[in-house]
């Protein structure tokens, strides 16, 4: 399109390579302007959803209302910011978040590897194709089914976890009421649910081992342990440490949805995370302004934490997500 | 055990690793599917017993009511078509986006493409939050409508990733340039030999967009008014959840309130079943593009 003067090889040798470069990139351009078309969706859905919202980040340092506009409302500098960090939930808020994304990480991490070490050595192979379909099985069920099942399996009238107690002879507990419990419920079903699906990546990694190594191995007299522990754990360290640098970039960003839909009055202390608390704030309570504050000082410190952990993993592991 | 000297014996403690990691697995096989053989009994059972706690390995009072009910609750149905036109539509648009978009980036050949990849990646890491957001959504009027529930995750930048090495590892270049020798455009490549070849990739981003639609509830909270234009899960919540918390305070008519709790949990296992059990039965022949989607996802990209 925008090429209109002479391109011929004689034009061409008049030109420096600067230029040269310049020319063939807009042939390049011109040549593939198909691709740009093949773009444009994705790129409207990037822009207008992900973009735009980044323009309205500065009503976190302005006093938003709404008949004013984005740009029209009144700068406050960083009055929401100190409010949130005098206010007396904010502590226990940000506490929470981290206690909760943490034991996730922490008792969620092994549970797929080790799940995939044994299944890599289930002699039988239709036990094995059926034990894999039944982990991955949960994965299926939605957050809303699998919070509403918890809510039934626990309480304590109906729910079989205390028919179970009392018939050992105990009290039934209204687990889900209960705010010390409320953190292992939410890990715990978590691992329930995710355990299977987290480990594929895992099976896979583990079935690219050679066999040869196993068998020489078995021939100098190792035992499973000790090839588990030569030959499989070396060989998913590298995935082990990617997926782990992605939990770290997510620690301050729990799912919402499932902490959202498990919290009830009872637990409220225990269960306000940040992301929960800007709903509340914001889309509840409306207070535009103080909740995007929030939501922005949650999105830097986990831009920083993924930032370290890459940098931290560079260094270690000679290698990182970037 | 000494009848052949030069085999290789097993070491006893394999055995042991064998027999204790087989006892394991059937134990977390047992703790997985118990729960879901629950949902199923008590969905067939009497309510009495349901509520009293007395059935644990097998249904009693085998019934179909809380079927009925659940058949004739018209929020479930309503609930379906919108998850069904939101689901198809969103991963329609959303895959046919998403693949053509990863494969336009995945040639290098395309001036601009790490740049176009450096600003969709930064999406990723750092996004505006959920009232900046609601604030754009609200002032291009989408709110309340359902093309905003079939576009609304319908593109994630995570899946172009995937497509994108998907192609760039598995399209050779030269087909691409032998194709354009004999005057094939991009558009008739991709069109005609590109999309053919990967049907792989397809599924895997298909199934990724269907399960994020199918599963959520949070933006049709946020973002619906109507009651008509909400998807399931939102009124699975209601069901599940919600209403769990009402039937507790509101003691209008004492026999009345006592007739529906009677009946109440039989109801929510039924929803569950009849919500859940479509998408278990399609699962076994979907599961390998699950398999496939990871493993393109760990090829770094």
């Amino acid at each position: 399109m925008a090429v209109k003067n002479p391109s011929g090889p004689a034009a061409a040798a008049e030109l420096s390579p600067r230029q040269k470069k310049r020319r063939s990139t807009l042939r390049l351009m011109k040549q593939n302007y198909q691709l740009y078309l093949f773009l444009i969706p994705a790129a409207v859905f990037v822009v207008l959803f992900m973009y735009t919202p980044l323009y309205g980040l500065q009503i976190a340092f302005k006093n938003y209302r709404s008949g004013d506009g984005i740009w029209g409302s009144p700068w406050v500098g960083l009055q929401w910011f100190e409010r949130f960090f005098q206010s007396p939930r904010c502590w226990e808020i940000i506490g929470n978040t981290l206690t909760i994304s943490l034991y996730s990480l922490i008792a969620g991490f092994p549970f797929p590897i080790i799940l995939a070490i044994i299944l890599n050595y289930v002699k039988n192979i239709h036990f094995k194709k059926f034990a894999q379909t039944v982990t991955y099985m949960p994965y299926f069920i939605s957050t809303v089914v699998l919070v509403g099942m918890m809510s039934l399996f626990f309480s304590p009238s109906s729910g079989f976890i205390n028919t179970i107690i009392k018939a050992f002879g105990g009290e039934a507990i209204y687990f889900m009421g209960i705010p010390s419990l409320f953190k292992h419920l939410y890990v715990w079903s978590g691992i329930w649910q995710s355990m299977g699906y987290s480990s594929i990546i895992y099976i896979a990694a583990l079935s690219g081992v050679s066999p040869e190594l196993h068998e020489s191995a078995v021939i100098d007299g190792a035992n499973i342990l000790q090839r588990i522990w030569h030959i499989d754990v070396p060989t998913i360290m590298p995935t082990m440490v990617i997926l782990l640098i992605m939990s770290c970039g997510n620690i301050m960003n729990i799912g919402y949805e499932k902490v959202y839909l498990m919290q009830n009055d009872l637990t409220i202390n225990v269960s306000e995370i940040i992301s929960t608390y800007v709903y509340r704030v914001g889309l509840i309570n409306t207070q535009y302004s103080f909740s995007t504050a929030i939501g922005l000082m949650n999105n830097v410190i986990n831009f920083i934490i993924l930032v370290l952990a890459n940098k931290f993993s560079n260094k270690i592991f000679g290698s990182g997500l970037w | 055990m000494a009848k052949n000297p030069n085999a290789i014996k097993e070491p006893v403690f394999d055995r042991v690793f064998y027999t204790v990691t087989f006892i394991l697995l059937l134990l977390l096989l047992v703790v997985i599917l118990y729960p879901l053989w629950f949902v199923l009994m008590a969905s067939f059972s009497d309510a009495q017993y349901v509520n009293n706690g007395t059935i644990l390995l097998y249904p009693r009072g085998f019934t179909l009511l809380g079927y009925e009910r659940t058949f004739a609750n018209m929020d479930i149905w309503t609930g379906y078509g919108n998850t069904i036109l939101y689901t198809v539509g969103g991963t329609v648009i959303g895959t046919f986006s998403t693949v053509l978009a990863g494969y336009a980036l995945s040639r290098d050949d395309l001036p601009g493409h790490g740049f176009i990849m450096k600003a969709f990646v930064f999406t990723m890491y750092f996004q505006g939050g959920m009232i900046p957001f609601y604030i754009v959504i609200t002032n291009l009027h989408l709110q309340n409508t359902r093309f905003l529930m079939i576009i609304i995750s319908c593109i994630s930048v995570y899946n172009i990733i995937l497509v994108r090495s998907y192609f760039a590892s598995s399209m050779p270049k030269e087909l691409f340039e032998a194709a354009s020798i004999d005057g094939c455009t991009n558009a008739r490549f991709m069109f005609q030999i590109v999309f053919p070849l990967s049907k792989a990739i397809v599924a895997v981003i298909a199934l990724y967009v269907a399960v994020s639609y199918w599963n959520s509830y949070f933006y049709p909270m946020i973002f619906i008014n109507d009651k008509d234009k909400l998807p399931l899960q939102n009124f699975l919540r209601e069901l599940l959840l919600v209403a769990n918390q009402n039937t507790a305070d509101t003691g209008t008519d004492p026999m009345a309130a006592q007739q529906l709790a009677k009946m109440s949990s039989v109801l929510k296992y039924s929803a569950i079943v009849v919500s859940t059990v479509p998408i278990i039965c399609v699962y076994p022949f979907i599961q390998k593009y699950f398999v496939q989607g990871v493993m393109i996802g760990s090829i770094k990209g």
